[in-house]
């Protein structure tokens, strides 16, 4: 397993009214390829504020994100975007498809960003979506599907462009327990993959076993790490 | 991503189909309302227009319009064909009168007076009847609204009329532009206008007069004016008076000018109001494509497309109701005869529109484009 992330003296602080608020104290960590990573916390524990500057969609304060040897907030704005389309997929809690589109249309975002053709963009959506096992609602719009096909169509967005860190917020929120365990196992596999990462926001204990390794953090910093799930939860 | 600008926006249907009424309400609006405001300002020089051939009106100094002049004395027929590089000059009277029709009504109507001999001063085109049957007795020619005015079951060719208690009969309908009062015209031969009009001193309203062959016509008119002490318009100059004097003296601009203001206002409203609604609606989908890696110059190309999509539909089918209103107002009522859309129209229309969609899309776009992609998480 080697380094994918290396997340070094990551402050970051927010301005409120006059003042500033500082989030996150200092984070370092690491997560290795291979891993499937959980960060787990109470809300405003910062979970998400640093998920979203390992994902390079949010600016640190202070503090350095190397993601597969690329200092990303070295990069330009134009860079960074792009870097984040090669390397990064993301799935949202609220899936955040766009209602108008097919599912094969969804999942073929990243592709057609990335200056793909759109024929054969839709049609590596649809293939995946055959993989995730509803190729058979690849016509219908997210409205015509449930909840946890809806998730599927994203994380196939997430997916499609073969990225090699995929963050994900909650992926398993809003499923049952069963399309939740599904989610996951096809996340593992992701994962597994050599030179892949996966992190994880979640709040959901059904699917703590299947971690690698889980973060936990508390007022901004990590106050555990380890593969057990932390006591509370 | 255009495609997928363009999914995005056709796919919410009602608020693709209330964009598209907002641009073509305003489209509408505007085409429409531009449309009768210059048709009807060309009507007020449309008198001039009519006669074709004379290129110079000559008028006492204080006239302004076909309408608005006084009455010269006979000799200035005279004295405007002794200016050199006249080719000829003939006499014109217009003035009010009033008809009692064959069922008792009274009916105000302008006399029109032409050159016995030349009939210059009488539309070229024939409804119903000869050129020729002006010289019969008490003849007089009707223009084609004027007829339907008073005739509405046909049959004005043929009727006495009592003008200005003088027996008249319509031996003609003229093809004529109504003027901007769209009174009834009557035309009749100058001598026999000089009878049914009342008897004052003076009775010649216009000379009208042709520049020699090789004379430019706005120096005649000046020679004219200079020699004889008149006023002497060109052709192009007295139509544009007449424009002139509609817009100076009438309340039209003004209330033209609210209206395609309202229709401005009330796009830009509906447009604006629709278009931040669908951005809203749509802000978590910018956020999320934002944060996949689609860079801001491709967010802008997105809005770009779907304001330019909503800017060029709605646009085209307000330009083709509005082109409709025309054309069926045109060929079905007298209200409308004779209008025309100038090109003009349709290119502010478009300006409009572009700045119309220019405004609200730069609004929708700010807030697309201030949308961190790390809201998507949030």
């Amino acid at each position: 397993m080697s380094e994918a992330i290396r997340v070094e003296g990551i402050v970051k602080e927010f301005p409120v009214g006059d003042t500033r608020i500082r989030v996150l104290h200092g984070i370092d960590v690491d997560v290795n390829s291979g891993e499937l990573t959980y960060l787990v916390g109470e809300s405003g524990s910062g979970k998400t504020t640093l998920i979203s500057i390992i994902a390079g969609i949010l600016y640190p304060t202070a503090g350095r994100v190397s993601v597969f040897g690329t200092d990303i907030y070295d990069l330009s704005d134009n860079q960074l975007v792009r870097f984040r389309l090669q390397t990064i997929g993301f799935i949202f809690q609220q899936y955040n498809l766009i209602p108008t589109l097919t599912a094969a249309e969804n999942a073929a975002v990243p592709l057609v960003a990335a200056g793909m053709r759109r024929a054969e963009a839709v049609d590596r959506g649809r293939a995946l979506l055959e993989r995730l096992n509803i190729g058979d609602q690849a016509e219908k719009l997210p409205r015509q599907l449930s909840g946890g096909q809806q998730q599927r169509v994203a994380i196939a967005r997430a997916l499609v462009h073969e990225p090699r860190l995929v963050v994900c917020d909650e992926p398993t929120a809003a499923l049952d327990a069963k399309s939740g365990r599904r989610v996951m196992d096809l996340l593992r596999e992701v994962a597994l993959a050599s030179e892949r990462a996966v992190i994880i926001v979640t709040h959901d204990n059904r699917i703590f076993d299947l971690a690698d390794r889980i973060l936990q953090m508390e007022d901004g910093r990590i106050t555990r790490d380890g593969k057990q799930m932390p006591e509370g939860h | 991503m255009g495609w997928i600008a363009i999914r995005m926006l056709t796919g919410d249907r009602v608020k693709f189909i209330g964009l598209l009424f907002g641009v073509a309400f305003s489209t509408l609006l505007i085409t429409q309302q531009l449309t009768i405001f210059v048709n009807l300002l060309l009507r007020g020089a449309a008198p001039v227009n009519e006669v074709s051939t004379a290129d110079i009106w000559v008028m006492d100094p204080s006239g302004r319009t076909t309408d608005v002049t006084l009455a010269l004395p006979s000799t200035a027929l005279e004295r405007v064909r002794g200016v050199p590089g006249v080719l000829w000059a003939a006499p014109l009277i217009r003035s009010g009168a009033t008809v009692r029709t064959p069922e008792g009504d009274l009916e105000p109507v302008s006399v029109i007076g032409v050159d016995d001999a030349t009939l210059i001063g009488l539309p070229r085109r024939m409804v119903e009847g000869s050129r020729d049957a002006l010289a019969e007795p008490d003849a007089v020619f009707i223009d084609d609204v004027g007829s339907r005015k008073l005739f509405e079951q046909g049959g004005a060719v043929g009727t006495r009329l009592e003008l200005n208690d003088q027996r008249a009969v319509i031996r003609g309908i003229v093809d004529a532009d109504p003027s901007f009062t769209s009174t009834v015209i009557l035309y009749t031969r100058y001598s026999n206008a000089l009878n049914y009009l009342p008897g004052t001193r003076n009775r010649l309203s216009f000379v009208l007069a042709r520049s020699a062959p090789g004379q430019d016509a706005k120096a005649v008119a000046t020679r004219i004016e200079r020699e004889t002490g008149l006023r002497a318009r060109t052709k192009p100059e007295f139509a544009r008076d007449g424009i002139d004097y509609i817009i100076e003296n009438t309340g039209i601009p003004i209330n033209f000018g609210i209206t395609v203001a309202l229709g401005f206002i009330v796009g830009v409203a509906i447009v604006g109001l629709t278009f931040s609604l669908f951005i809203r609606d749509n802000i978590k989908q910018f956020g999320a494509l934002k944060a996949i890696g689609v860079n801001n110059n491709e967010i802008r190309l997105m809005v770009a497309a779907q304001a330019g999509l909503v800017g060029l539909i709605g646009y085209g089918v307000g330009l083709a109701m509005a082109v409709a209103f025309v054309f069926v107002g045109a060929a079905t009522g007298d209200a409308f005869k004779g209008f025309y859309m100038p090109w003009e129209i349709p290119v502010i229309a478009a300006v409009v529109v572009l700045v119309m969609i220019l405004l609200t899309g730069l609004i929708a776009l700010r807030s697309v484009l201030r949308t961190e992609p790390a809201e998507v998480f949030r």
